[in-house]
């Protein structure tokens, strides 16, 4: 009981040298945590400018001039790297059209009609929305073997079609952003379903479908789980694969600077993408907020 | 709804429009899921060049996971790892998220460190996984630096100690995800009525105890909420422990995850045990999904 009368008291007469104090300590914070984030980055990027030799030689902070011979040797290198990029490339710019295309029109369905099973249709695909794919994986594989869709890309494309996350951002952008009488508008004027959805829906539904296509976009391009399994020819492997492989051979015999180049080769691109999106990126975090 | 005749004629394109979801996921999700529980009843491996089964062996594989101790070795194993990273990221969570959120403090370049924290997670795990290995190496730049320091004399072996290696996990985990917490648990202060923290302020509490007694309640829903979805992918760790220890989990298996083992037998084609496995993790990933659907169903759907 006395403490507290004393704060009160206390409380009124130092608030602002408190909240100073708690100011200086919450960017101390802050700036170490930030450091913490960024810390193993600069490091990579100082690395993959030094050659073996001066690698061996220990740590400095300053970058070296190799640069471009340790990204020559990596290109030239036994792993198909450019190879790589490009598969990359191509499965995560499908899986990312294909995704937020299909969400879109699954959550256009269920708002902007009314018929029987809708709404176990939307419980339906909530309650799906966090199985892994993992556990469904080995059916998968047998599945696709029977398909004739081992090691081909397309089986790790397609299934994008049905992307419950994906759907469920699309779904909460709608009720707050689609007003059902535009759709209305449209019927009246005479424009088919399919049409009204082309091309006034898509439209109108390009922010969360910009902030999708990155998510998806990411998530496939970071995917190292199922396209190991799926993938098996070297031209047809994606980055995530050729680093695993990286790891297994034997790394000690490997040019240093070419193995962080390889690294940076798979993270910079994407770190650069995300500086000039990133406003878009953080918002989209907390409209999806079922994610893993 | 008073033209309900109206919207009638037009209910087809419903049952149109959602064809391509239903066609894909019966496809790609269901039948597989299907042939996995199917799969861990039959005996189906290949010993050597000769084929095994598949013979039917009913529940079988599912002691054999059990018995031999793999499934709850590798389970906890997974447990430890998330847990390790789990815990500071979520006190780190809602430290920066009650410092963010805090209208007394007006924090700047509040988009400058929200943008450096969430960065670390759209990282490609397995390169971010290849990065910590090369660094933490023994020949490594972090070898290298404690020297120069002199913290240590000799290079650290950190790749054959159970405890370092389950920390670089973790601290890798941790680093990859505590953004996105923090701006979940961001969302869900902001979300509280302001009206709260004035009149608590005016009855003179410290911001200590309007964090205890308002802000941590009332966030609870959300809070369970992160800590189940973050369960979830912890049961999902592959990525970083498996390029770390090349896959196999040393030293002496002491890092080797569910989906690590599950990935060994889905190489070497040992369908039966692999579908056991598979089972008993959709089993757990769907109550817990329940749980969450339960949450997001009565916060979310309107």
């Amino acid at each position: 009981m006395d403490m507290a009368a004393n704060t009160t008291i206390a409380g009124k007469q130092d608030t602002g040298a408190s909240v100073h104090a708690r100011r200086v300590v919450s960017y101390v914070v802050l700036i170490i945590i930030s450091f913490l984030c960024l810390f193993w980055f600069y490091v990579l990027f100082i690395n993959a400018t030094r050659s073996n030799s001066e690698l061996s030689l220990g740590f400095t902070a300053v970058p070296s001039t190799h640069f471009v011979e340790n990204w020559t040797n990596l290109k030239n290198g036994t792993l198909p790297i450019l190879n790589g990029l490009i598969n990359s490339l191509v499965i995560a710019f499908l899986t990312a059209g294909l995704a937020t295309y299909f969400s879109a029109m699954t959550a256009y369905a269920i708002h902007a009609y009314d018929f029987k099973g809708k709404k176990f249709m939307f419980t339906f695909i909530l309650m799906i929305m966090m199985i892994p794919t993992q556990v469904t994986v080995l059916g998968f594989l047998q599945l696709i073997d029977k398909m004739g869709l081992d090691n081909n890309p397309a089986a790790l494309i397609v299934p994008a079609i049905a992307s419950p996350a994906v759907f469920f951002y699309m779904k909460q952008y709608m009720d707050s952003t689609l007003p059902l009488s535009l759709v209305e508008a449209a019927r009246i004027d005479g424009s088919g379903e399919f049409r009204t959805f082309n091309q006034i829906v898509v439209p109108l539904m390009k922010p969360a479908i910009a902030v999708q296509a990155i998510f998806s976009f990411v998530n496939s391009w970071n995917n190292y789980f199922t396209p190991a399994l799926v993938l098996h020819d070297d031209t047809k492997k994606t980055l995530p694969i050729l680093i695993a492989q990286l790891r297994s051979a034997d790394w000690l015999k490997f040019d240093m600077g070419q193995v962080y180049m390889m690294i940076a080769f798979s993270i910079f691109p994407v770190i650069i993408v995300y500086l000039i999106l990133s406003k878009h990126i953080v918002g989209g975090v907390t409209l999806g907020g079922v994610k893993g | 709804m008073n033209k309900k005749s109206k919207v009638v004629s037009y209910n087809k394109w419903g049952y149109i429009f959602l064809i391509p979801f239903t066609v894909i996921f019966l496809i790609f999700q269901l039948v597989p899921l299907a042939t996995t529980i199917y799969n861990s009843f039959f005996e189906n491996y290949r010993s050597g060049l000769t084929q095994i089964g598949p013979n039917f062996v009913g529940l079988q594989n599912y002691g054999t996971i059990i018995a031999n101790g793999d499934l709850p070795t590798y389970f906890i194993n997974t447990m430890i790892m998330w847990l390790m990273g789990f815990i500071p990221q979520i006190l780190l969570s809602l430290l920066l998220g009650a410092w963010f959120t805090d209208p007394s403090l007006r924090l700047k370049c509040q988009t400058f460190f929200k943008t450096v924290i969430y960065l670390p997670n759209l990282i490609m795990a397995s390169a971010f996984a290849m990065l910590f290995f090369t660094l933490f190496s023994d020949s490594g730049p972090i070898n290298s630096m404690l020297m120069q320091i002199g913290v240590f004399k000799e290079a650290y072996q950190f790749m054959s100690h159970v405890w370092t290696v389950r920390t670089l996990v973790a601290t890798m985990n941790c680093l990859m995800w505590f953004g996105n917490t923090t701006i979940l648990l961001m969302a869900g202060m902001l979300g509280i009525d302001p009206s709260l923290f004035e009149a608590a302020q005016v009855d003179g509490a410290t911001s200590t105890q309007i964090f205890y007694k308002i802000t941590l309640p009332l966030l609870r829903p959300i809070l369970i909420f992160v800590m189940i979805t973050s369960l979830i992918g912890g049961l999902q760790m592959f990525d970083v422990p498996q390029i770390l220890t090349n896959g196999t989990g040393d030293p002496m298996r002491s890092s080797m995850t569910l989906i690590m083992y599950l990935n060994k037998h889905l190489f070497s084609k040992n369908y039966g045990l692999a579908g056991a496995l598979s089972v008993f993790l959709f089993v757990i990933t769907g109550i817990l999904s329940l749980i969450v659907f339960k949450f997001t169903n009565s916060d979310k759907v309107k």
